[in-house]
């Protein structure tokens, strides 16, 4: 067990490793000039060159990716062109929102994507399943930031139910949480839906039914807990997803966490910063897997992990 | 004990003109017809027949679980003054499992895997309300004790992915068992089982019926556990009762026509004649030296000493032309993984000779080559064909893969291939939904015989068929080794069928050959112990030949195949008590 979490960790890092390669890489070959863009417009060549040089952007790209992984490894995220701060302390003063968000997203889109999958799973091949996994189906193919614009105006503005956007209690959490639940609950509906159908046809089913247990007992004794096995791994994998939707959502409500100053760090070319979000990103994405393999071995006594 | 029920016999359950009706889409299909018959407690009922008989579906109707699609047009289950069919869903949960149980065909897939043994057992007392806390606990620990359950303690919190299918099955039982219900239900109980284990299972039931006063249902194809345990039998065809009378009745005097067909296809052991090679033997085909196979444990952590797995060990034999040698044994004895070195489908070391040229080490071409020469038949006829191929395409696949002939000769040698295994040659365009579980077994069967092989390997060929085919299959099988001199390796866990068909056998026991000799020498002179313990296990078709399993119900350890890797196993040393029948020795 303590090899198997060791291994893990090892390929985390090196995962982590690459993500910071692929992100360095590709912000380098971006067209758009740091430099210029802190300069301003007027700027004459001379100064661009200056800044250039003090931001070492001047140098070959390796030197620039080895200097920062140098800097990464003593903790030092560098610090931010435009804003002119640390980005660990940018960083941190912005994940708290992000974290709320993302458990009340996440819980959401558990909330309604298991709910909805029992309830099509159980009434399968009729017209409140086909009207389920349309819905579901809707919403995960739907664009995030229409979805929440919509949401916005109609719950906020035009019924004026919560207010409109910002951060502070739960009132301002509920509706994005909502919007990011409903949108990105559609993967779990369907895969609760097939996984319940598999469960019901399998013998300890009829078993349980054969001891007399009555039907909200063997729905959730024996059904659920079976069904939601291939769930949480499921989890992990989402993060990624969510993520990419909570940049967008927090930009549509204005919530002042990780995504919407990654949003506007790509706007201003601001490199070390979006470097930074990506990693963040990608440390929970990592985590969140991690935690989410680990969690099955505690449900499901099946799982070996010594034979992954 | 076969007798007519007498007064003193309460009657507890009967079910009276019961039909049932499958609807698909559109057409209703009747699959059970006017079925009648009577429990009493103490006295064991055997519904006995093929696959699609409608058997299983009568005892799902009495629990009251059947699938969505039944429908039940006439009749009624009369379980003391009140109808089940008639009883509203709530008090027919009160009845399932504390009078009315039932235990299923799968151990394997029975049990919830999430939940320990212990919470399963309890969750039906708890349900039942017969003991809370720790008193059903202590109910559960009881039970499993009764069914015979060794380190009971452990066992309560274990995973049933944890236990072998024989424990899952009795767990099953004690699950079953615990509300002491006045009707037990036995779906196939042990069909998934080794003889042995079976035997243990059929003795506990025979056990707590006695004890607790039971009426029993038993579902079974199987006529030899029929014999064993039934004191009342129907024999059911197609939905149709065709006999129903008692056990001594049906088996000494059958009235059917089907049941003496039924009885005339069961394999008895100690009947077949013993098999004389056609071809003379002086041929060696097949020559096996101290084959093993063994397979990597995975490490827990780089410091864990290496393990494997010794599933075949030092195994010798040749095979003659024209000959048949069975290996026999239970699950996880090696037999289908020797079957599986002989076709160089695994690695393994020591030596296997086919005609002299050794196989072991042969990659590429040469393999292909040589696999002209071997081939295989599976036991599942319904995993082993590609669906979404013709029969012709299948057929001729062999050919092709090994570039003999054009599109026209193929043609002709699939109708050909068709015809010697007594399919008509029309067949070749059509797809295996189309066949039944013997169709297909002979198109597995003609697939093989592509090539013109000397060796055929036959994993359990006839495992997953009903007997009346399986005497069928049987059969072809003998009179394709008679026309073409083939040489057979026939795996499989039934002795009878083994004895009909094998001249010589090998009885395998934890990867090792402990006895081996003709089929006369070995099943009806056995001196192993482990061969002893075998045969004593199989049940006869026989209502005078009950057999006291009793002597079989402690559970014997199997020692762990698992050793640390390069692990020397003692070398077994043979006696050869008469010419050709070696008997290891201990």
């Amino acid at each position: 067990m303590v090899w198997y979490i060791a291994k893990r960790v090892v390929y985390s890092l090196l995962i982590l490793l690459g993500v910071t390669f692929v992100t360095y890489l590709l912000l380098y070959m971006i067209p758009a000039d740091p430099a210029r863009q802190i300069a301003g417009r007027s700027a004459t060549a001379e100064v661009v060159a200056n800044i250039r040089h003090q931001l070492g952007l001047d140098l070959p790209f390796y030197e620039q990716y080895v200097r920062y992984l140098g800097n990464l490894l003593q903790g030092d995220l560098g610090r931010s062109y435009v804003q002119r701060s640390e980005v660990s302390t940018l960083l941190a003063s912005r994940v708290g929102p992000t974290l709320q968000l993302m458990v009340a997203g996440i819980g959401f889109e558990l909330l309604i994507g298991i709910t909805l999958g029992i309830v099509a799973a159980l009434k399968r091949n009729s017209v409140l399943d086909q009207v389920l996994m349309a819905f579901s189906f809707i919403g995960v193919s739907s664009p995030h930031f229409i979805a929440a614009m919509l949401a916005l105006y109609f719950f906020a503005v035009y019924l004026g139910w919560f207010p409109l956007g910002g951060y502070g209690g739960v009132e301002h959490l509920l509706l994005p949480a909502i919007t990011l639940g409903v949108l990105g609950s559609g993967w779990y509906s369907r895969m609760v839906r097939s996984s319940m159908i598999d469960v019901l046809h399998q013998d300890f089913i009829r078993t349980a039914r054969a001891k007399g247990l009555g039907r909200a007992r063997v729905l959730l004794r024996h059904v659920l807990p079976n069904a939601i096995v291939p769930v949480i791994p499921m989890i992990g994998i989402d993060i990624g997803i969510f993520m990419s939707g909570l940049v967008v959502v927090e930009s549509v409500f204005g919530w002042p966490g990780l995504g919407q100053l990654a949003w506007q760090a790509i706007q201003q070319v601001d490199i070390p910063i979006i470097v930074g979000v990506t990693m963040l990103s990608a440390v929970a994405i990592v985590l969140g897997n991690l935690v989410a393999d680990l969690a099955v071995l505690f449900v499901d006594p099946r799982i070996d992990v010594t034979k992954t | 004990m076969t007798t007519q029920p007498g007064s003193g016999e309460r009657r507890v359950l009967s079910v009276e003109r019961l039909s049932i009706d499958i609807s698909h889409e559109h057409d209703t299909q009747r699959v059970v017809d006017d079925l009648n018959f009577a429990l009493y407690a103490g006295r064991t009922l055997c519904i006995a027949g093929e696959s699609g008989s409608g058997k299983s579906l009568s005892s799902l109707a009495i629990m009251g679980l059947l699938p969505k699609m039944a429908r039940l047009p006439s009749g009624a289950i009369l379980y003391g003054e009140r109808d089940l069919l008639e009883l509203p869903e709530r008090a027919m949960q009160r009845l399932r499992g504390r009078e009315i149980a039932m235990i299923f065909q799968e151990p394997m897939t029975s049990l919830n895997p999430l939940m320990t043994v212990g919470q399963q057992l309890e969750e039906t007392i708890r349900r039942h309300k017969l003991a809370e806390g720790g008193q059903a606990t202590q109910r559960a620990r009881e039970m499993l004790d009764a069914v015979r359950v060794p380190h009971v303690e452990q066992r309560l919190k274990q995973h049933p992915h944890e236990l072998s299918g024989g424990m899952r099955q009795r767990v099953m039982i004690a699950m079953a068992m615990v509300c002491r219900p006045k009707v037990l239900i036995a779906d196939e109980p042990t069909t998934a089982l080794d003889v042995t284990i079976q035997a243990q299972i059929l003795e506990l039931m025979r056990e707590l019926q006695r004890e607790f006063e039971t009426a029993l249902l038993m579902i079974t194809h199987d006529m030899g556990v029929v014999a064993e345990m039934a004191d009342d039998v129907v024999v059911m065809n197609q939905g149709i009762v065709e006999e129903s009378a008692t056990a001594r009745a049906v088996f000494t005097a059958p009235q059917s026509a089907y049941t003496r067909k039924l009885l005339a296809a069961v394999p008895r052991l100690g009947t077949a004649p013993s098999r004389l090679p056609v071809h003379g033997t002086d041929v060696t085909r097949l020559e096996v030296n101290g084959l093993r196979v063994r397979f990597p444990v995975k490490r827990r952590s780089p410091f864990e000493v290496r393990r494997e797995v010794c599933a075949v060990e030092d195994v010798n034999f040749t095979l003659g032309a024209g000959e048949t040698l069975g290996i026999v044994g239970e699950s996880g004895c090696g037999k289908s993984t020797t079957g599986k070195a002989l076709m160089n489908m695994l690695d393994f070391s020591g030596s296997v000779r086919l005609d002299g040229r050794e196989l072991n080490g042969m990659r590429g071409s040469e393999l292909k080559a040589v696999r002209c020469d071997i081939q295989m038949i599976f036991q599942d006829p319904f995993a082993a064909l590609n669906a979404r191929k013709s029969v012709g395409e299948l057929v001729g696949e062999p050919l092709l893969v090994h570039g003999l002939g054009d599109a026209d000769e193929r043609q002709r040698r699939v109708a050909e291939l068709l015809e010697q295994v007594g399919l008509p040659a029309e067949v070749a365009l059509r797809y295996p939904h189309q066949f039944s579980g013997g169709q297909r077994q002979r198109i597995c069967i003609a697939r093989a015989l592509a090539l013109n092989p000397k060796v055929i390997i036959a994993d359990e060929p006839v495992s997953a068929l009903d007997v009346s085919v399986q005497a069928q299959v049987l059969e072809l099988l003998e009179s394709l080794q008679r026309e073409y001199g083939l040489s057979y390796v026939f795996i499989s866990h039934d002795m009878a069928v083994i004895e009909q068909i094998c001249h010589r056998v090998a009885v395998m026991y934890c990867g090792q050959i402990v006895e081996m000799g003709s089929c006369q020498q070995v099943l009806h002179n056995p001196q192993h112990p482990y061969t002893q313990r075998l045969l004593s296990a199989v049940p006869m078709p026989d209502v005078d030949q009950k057999r006291d399993f009793a002597t079989l119900l402690h559970v014997t350890e199997v020692p762990d195949p698992i050793k640390p890797r390069g692990h020397q196993m003692p070398t077994l040393r043979y006696a050869e008590s008469q010419a050709g029948h070696f008997v290891a020795m201990a």
